[in-house]
């Protein structure tokens, strides 16, 4: 299953607290972040990384996309 | 696009530069220990633009100007500028007021709390111990669900506002300086207000620790919050080289120069005071109030020159917050030696103790009511 996390807008640290509450989820395939700053994208990638995921990111006009999943 | 260097050493890079810079900038004029602190900086600057009359601590630190707009330099350089606002502008206003408050109490911001440890001043245990324990009450908040909303993107002048502003201020000083009441700036005569390093060197300093902190996200309550929630260090490590470097470079100015930079003692240290419980609630107060914000008053400052409309809010509440405290006597008084010798340990007014109960009482209601009400998936 695709989990969307939608953390655009938030401020620190609330993309990474709603980021880990999905790694937690047990059913999933791979999240989807959605985010809109360089911060909260390093900050997710960095819990992602840590967690044992692979990482990969998309941006289109300013909107980046994160995408996480098991390695 | 390539995954960023988020593992990378900023921190520890902006960090050591802040410590050596702020050692640096009290050897040429600062205030001792305060070679930066954002708190009162921005307390002298709100003293400056005669938002309170104490006299003592008015001058429009450059510093300040310089953060925001090292900030602006460096996002536009590396395409990070991004306008936006929205996110609970009345809530940051008051957290940044009762931030400023809790930070008068002890006489300082985390950053100072760092500096005045790198300079020996023992009073800096029970501040930071306050403000762990502030950062800690933010956490268990942010576990529950607390969220002050979503920002929303600006057009991009609503971001360049404050860096405009900043540039305006700056322009205006060294075209106006004081003249006193009524003709310009005010700026102080003696006090730690009249205690200053140059304005180029201020200045250029303020810019590049603006640059360094845009490009390394330098937090001091990032730092720990992101330790005790997350268990990641990367900002604590910058923290522990801010303090590092000042403590060496203030070891190095003493040895070289016949200045003593570093003491260790409870008492007789420079604008401070040994009140253990006040050192202790203050930063309590402010460390609460930071996490619930997002930030040290450092990265508000960033974050304004970057575009962010909603740390802007929280900076103007840091000012409100001086312009209060001075008014009203919530600011703690520094201890004193009288002429007899005998020490006159200082600490907060009455007024001071009631303010920062009624911060506490602020900080507690929004961290309890501001949580998983506020709508989260669309927007």
């Amino acid at each position: 299953m695709k989990i969307i996390v939608d953390a655009r807008g938030l401020s620190c640290p609330q993309p990474v607290i709603i980021l880990r509450e999905a790694l937690r989820s047990k059913d999933r395939a791979s999240i989807e972040v959605l985010l809109d700053s360089d911060t909260s994208l390093e900050n997710c990638s960095r819990i992602a990384v840590k967690d044992g995921c692979a990482v990969k990111i998309e941006e289109r006009n300013g909107e980046i996309t994160l995408i996480v999943s098991r390695k | 696009m390539n995954v960023k260097n988020f593992l990378g050493i900023g921190p520890v890079i902006a960090g050591s530069i802040i410590g050596i810079l702020a050692s640096l900038l009290a050897h040429f004029g600062n205030p001792g220990n305060m070679g930066v602190c954002v708190a009162c900086f921005q307390r002298d600057f709100a003293g400056s633009l005669g938002l309170h009359r104490t006299s003592a601590v008015q001058y429009l630190r450059p510093e300040i100007i310089g953060f925001v707009l090292g900030a602006f330099i460096a996002s536009m350089i590396f395409r990070e500028f991004r306008a936006r606002t929205g996110s609970a502008p009345v809530v940051r206003f008051l957290l940044g007021m009762f931030a400023m408050v809790g930070s008068l109490v002890f006489l300082g911001c985390p950053w100072r709390a760092l500096l005045r440890l790198a300079g020996g001043d023992l009073n800096a245990f029970p501040g930071l111990a306050g403000l762990a324990s502030g950062i800690y009450v933010g956490i268990l908040f942010l576990r529950r669900g607390y969220n002050l909303g979503r920002t929303y993107r600006a057009p991009a002048i609503a971001g360049i506002l404050m860096p405009a502003v900043m540039f305006v201020l700056l322009v205006l000083f060294i075209l106006f300086p004081s003249f006193g009441e009524g003709k310009g700036f005010f700026i102080s005569e003696r006090g730690p207000g009249s205690l200053h390093a140059s304005l180029l060197f201020s200045l250029g300093a303020g810019i590049l620790v603006g640059i360094l902190a845009q490009r390394s996200r330098f937090c001091t309550v990032g730092a720990l919050r992101d330790k005790i929630l997350t268990g990641d260090s990367h900002l604590l490590k910058g923290v522990i080289a801010l303090l590092a470097a000042a403590f060496l470079m203030n070891l190095f100015l003493t040895l070289i120069t016949d200045e003593t930079c570093l003491r260790f003692s409870f008492i007789g240290q420079p604008v401070s005071h040994s009140n253990f419980l006040w050192n202790f609630m203050g930063m309590l107060l402010a460390g609460l109030a930071f996490t619930l914000a997002g930030g040290c008053p450092g990265r508000q400052l960033f974050m304004s020159g970057e575009g962010d409309g909603d740390a802007a809010v929280f900076v103007f509440g840091m000012l409100g917050g001086a312009a209060i405290a001075h008014n009203f006597g919530l600011a703690a008084v520094p201890d004193r030696i009288l002429e007899s010798g005998a020490l006159q340990v200082g600490g907060p007014s009455a007024n001071g103790i009631y303010a920062v109960f009624l911060g506490l009482v602020f900080c507690l209601v929004i961290g309890l009511f501001a949580g998983k009400t506020c709508e989260r998936s669309s927007r």
